[in-house]
């Protein structure tokens, strides 16, 4: 019934735009009366932590909010201490949250009582891609040549390294075992820079770095990346090494490993504030990604660049949260 | 050869006048940042990195970086004044950085910090600077276990030096282990000793911590003995810096040792915190003066100064050549580094040699101006001692409140950090020794984590340790110097007695 009167809203609102009245609509449309608090559920450093500071530096060089952004990291708990924030601050138009996987896996890994449904979806704003990546070194060319190798080998004697635990990295690990029928002893680490070095210093045997992470040492020949966990391949054809671009990397389901995993960068807000006030972010977010700084971080960090808001963007989020649940309880990490 | 033009080249992008004016306010700003507990470097460096970009990258770089050596400088200024320590690595310095204040001898302790400091992380930058392909790839052999073998000499390196009964000793650190533990597990995913309660999620931060012990706990003694700090004859006159150079240069052996641990320290990426409390270790060990420190030894301000601001600066290096961070700081200039464009990684250092060599060149003069600036402030700094207990006590408890509560933004931690003020309190009163809690607070869980990523990786074998020459040589030196007082005392005994009763007592 909500829903029906939410979406019966926009309606009214798009056809109110669309008549020609932007300039009345726009002068009583919600602001922001004070500064916005940007909660990074992660540390410092970080991808999510990236990407929020980089918004804060474009909205502020861009004018494109007349209160300032305050971005404050609330890492604890896997991020659980970030979004219980935002859950508990119920009605604040003030504060806004940066996701990464930790939204559906903290809670169902820890059983710290939060869900996406708590929140306000307000959009998203790219999707972080994984690589499968292999030492340059080893003789692995494909991801078929590197998992037959591994299932050749005894079980747990091939290293995957990871961030954290029971998250992201690990559960494609183990959907990596499940669809290659292979068993590997995963390692978990604080952080995806770490992983990467590891990986070049051999003392892992392959990462699901994201390609930021990874992408120094590909350039310089110390890492290989064997297939990308997306549906599509990476659209960007600029060449990173002399003979390759992130567009010549197949993707798994080609190499023969039947799955795909993306990373949501999304932003939510608390629950109960009205459709107006998440309006203002979703315009405002548009008009981030409109700019030149946006552009080129998407391009540096290779991401997939969909861009979903309203009831399109519930249904992904909903699905991703089926979808985590479902791999979750296959590999045991449920909480309860 | 190339390298030095190449840092002739860095100096010519540095030497503009808007260059110099971002270094100037970039130190003053990161003194201030150090000063106030708990807002730290890190933080200071995130606060400031979106107003930064919509500069040109290297003038950014140099502007942060410069907050972050005044940010290592300032940490020093409180740990000496107040017992109070800015910043992690700070720590350390407290030990006979305080006592020494309350002997009237802040100025000269302040001095010993200040150029301890600068000598640290002069041969940090001249590593850097020379060394910096070739200490790179050393970093790269540090696997789970080679960092379980670091921590672990940080450990031993300080167990056992305390002056009190070894059983207490044991005990505070046993706590400091209890305490580190609480909050997210990272091998498991799963929450450990929280109760269910949504205040321990993120378990005790250390700066929270120590704050509360040192900061608080010295001001309730303080109140106790009579509500005046020790030490407001100090003298004020900047003849104090040269007197104390002429001092200095005495320990030599002390600086050049502890810059190398610190260098080393900062490059495996082991951090600045482990550096200064294994330099304090083994300076305690090494000096003929070891029974006096945490008495007032102006060696035991130079040990681990020298140590931590040669790591602090040291692990900017794995930053730029390899994508990981030596420290929280470090970690927040990487996120910069890629929000302006620039992929840290072994390229960086031929795709944009703009950049790199201007930040090398903005390390030297960014030293030399911090030092020049830190340094005819330590008669004002000093005379802060003079200001009557009962204004500046309120003042401190305000900048700790803050600091507390600025570490994650949660009013919960004010009273967390009471909390500790009164433990650090019955832990004076009853002669527990605070530091082994520290260092277990600080450097348990990283501990606990890099042992439990080398189990995993060697299927629970304990040979990990021992499986190459450089982990099995930290190994076997760790566990020399856990019993080097055994040793000794052995030594001395076969040499023929007399002496040995006096070095077992100590």
């Amino acid at each position: 019934m909500r829903n029906l009167e939410r979406r019966a809203l926009i309606l009214v609102a798009t056809a109110a735009a669309s008549v020609g009245m932007a300039a009345e609509v726009n002068a009583q449309a919600w602001k922001p009366t004070k500064a916005v608090e940007f909660i990074i559920p992660a540390g410092t450093g970080g991808g999510a932590d990236q990407m929020a500071r980089l918004i804060q530096g474009i909205v502020a060089k861009n004018n494109l909010m007349a209160q300032p952004m305050v971005p404050v990291n609330k890492a604890g708990g896997a991020g659980a201490e970030g979004f219980l924030d935002v859950k508990q601050d119920r009605g604040n138009p003030h504060k806004i949250v940066i996701t990464l996987s930790n939204l559906f896996t903290t809670p169902l890994a820890t059983g710290v009582p939060f869900n996406w449904k708590d929140l306000t979806p307000v959009a998203m704003l790219a999707l972080d891609q994984f690589v499968l990546w292999v030492n340059a070194e080893t003789p692995y060319q494909t991801a078929r040549q590197y998992l037959d190798a591994v299932k050749a080998a005894p079980a747990n004697q091939f290293k995957m390294g990871g961030t954290g635990s029971k998250q992201e990295d690990q559960i494609i690990t183990v959907a990596i075992e499940k669809a290659a029928g292979v068993k590997f002893t995963y390692i978990p680490y604080a952080g995806g820079g770490a992983v990467a070095t590891q990986l070049v210093g051999k003392h892992v045997d392959s990462s699901v770095n994201n390609p930021i992470e990874a992408v120094a040492h590909w350039k310089s020949g110390a890492l290989r990346p064997l297939c990308v966990f997306d549906a599509q391949r990476i659209p960007y054809k600029e060449k990173i090494t002399a003979t390759q671009s992130w567009n010549d990397i197949p993707t798994c389901k080609e190499a023969g490993v039947n799955m795909d995993y993306v990373m949501l960068r999304g932003i939510f807000m608390s629950p109960g504030v009205t459709n107006e006030q998440s309006a203002f972010y979703v315009q405002l977010f548009q008009k981030v990604r409109e700019t030149a700084d946006w552009k080129s971080f998407m391009e540096t960090g290779a991401y997939n660049t969909t861009f979903m808001s309203g009831s399109d963007y519930r249904k992904w989020v909903e699905d991703a949260e089926k979808m985590h649940r479902d791999l979750m309880k296959d590999a045991g990490f449920l909480a309860n | 050869m190339e390298d030095l033009s190449a840092l002739l080249h860095g100096f010519g992008v540095v030497l503009t006048p808007y260059n110099l004016i971002l270094i100037f306010v970039g130190i003053i700003l990161g003194v201030i940042i150090g000063v106030l507990p708990g807002l730290g470097g890190a933080n200071g460096v995130a606060i400031l990195l979106p107003l930064t970009f919509t500069m040109p990258p290297a003038s950014a770089i140099i502007m942060l970086s410069c907050i972050y050596w005044g940010a290592l400088f300032g940490g020093a200024i409180t740990s000496i004044l107040f017992n109070i320590p800015g910043e992690p690595w700070s720590v350390a310095t407290t030990f006979d950085g305080h006592p020494m204040a309350q002997q009237g001898r802040a100025g000269e302790a302040l001095t010993a910090a200040f150029t301890s400091s600068f000598f640290g992380a002069f041969v940090a930058v001249i590593v850097i600077t020379f060394l910096a392909p070739l200490v790179a790839k050393f970093a790269l052999r540090f696997g789970p276990a080679e960092f379980f073998a670091v921590q672990f000499l940080a450990f031993c390196s300080f167990i056992g030096i305390g002056r009190g009964a070894a059983a207490k000793t044991l005990a505070a650190m046993m706590i400091g282990f209890a305490l580190a533990a609480v909050g997210l597990d990272t091998v498991t995913g799963r929450l450990r000793l929280t109760f269910g309660s949504m205040e321990l999620l993120r378990g005790f931060n250390f700066l929270i911590a120590v704050i509360g012990l040192f900061g608080i706990g010295e001001i309730l003694i303080t109140i106790e003995e009579g509500l005046a700090f020790k030490g407001r004859t100090a003298a004020l006159n900047i003849k104090i810096v040269l007197q104390t150079w002429k001092d200095l240069t005495r320990y030599w052996a002390t600086s050049i040792r502890s810059a190398v641990i610190g260098c080393w320290m900062g490059i495996s990426p082991a951090g600045a915190t482990p550096a200064s409390f294994m330099s304090y270790g083994i300076a305690k060990r090494m000096s003929k003066r070891g029974a006096r420190f945490g008495t007032g030894e102006i060696e035991g301000v130079v040990a681990p100064e020298t140590a931590a601001h040669a790591a602090g600066t040291a692990a900017l290096l794995p930053m730029l050549t390899l994508g990981i961070p030596g420290s929280p700081t470090a970690a927040v200039l990487l996120g910069g580094l890629l929000v302006w464009g620039l992929q840290p990684g072994p390229l960086l250092f031929v795709e944009q040699k703009d950049f790199v060599w201007g930040l090398i060149a903005s390390m030297y003069i960014g030293n030399i101006a911090g030092l020049i600036i830190v340094l005819t402030c330590v008669p004002w700094f000093a005379a802060i001692l003079r200001i009557p207990f009962s204004i500046i006590a309120p003042v401190i408890l305000v900048i700790c409140a803050v600091g507390a509560y600025t570490v994650n933004n949660a009013v919960i931690d004010i009273w967390v950090m009471m909390g500790f003020g009164v433990v650090g309190y019955v832990f004076r009163k009853l002669d527990y020794q605070l530091a082994p809690l520290v260092l277990a607070l600080v450097l348990g869980d990283q501990a606990e984590e890099s042992f439990r990523q080398a189990m995993l990786g060697s299927q629970g074998s304990l040979s990990a340790f021992w499986a190459n020459g450089l982990v099995g040589t930290i190994m076997t030196l760790s566990v020399i110097v856990l019993f080097w007082p055994a040793i000794s005392a052995l030594g001395a005994k076969l040499r023929g007695g007399g002496t040995a009763d006096r070095i077992a007592g100590d």
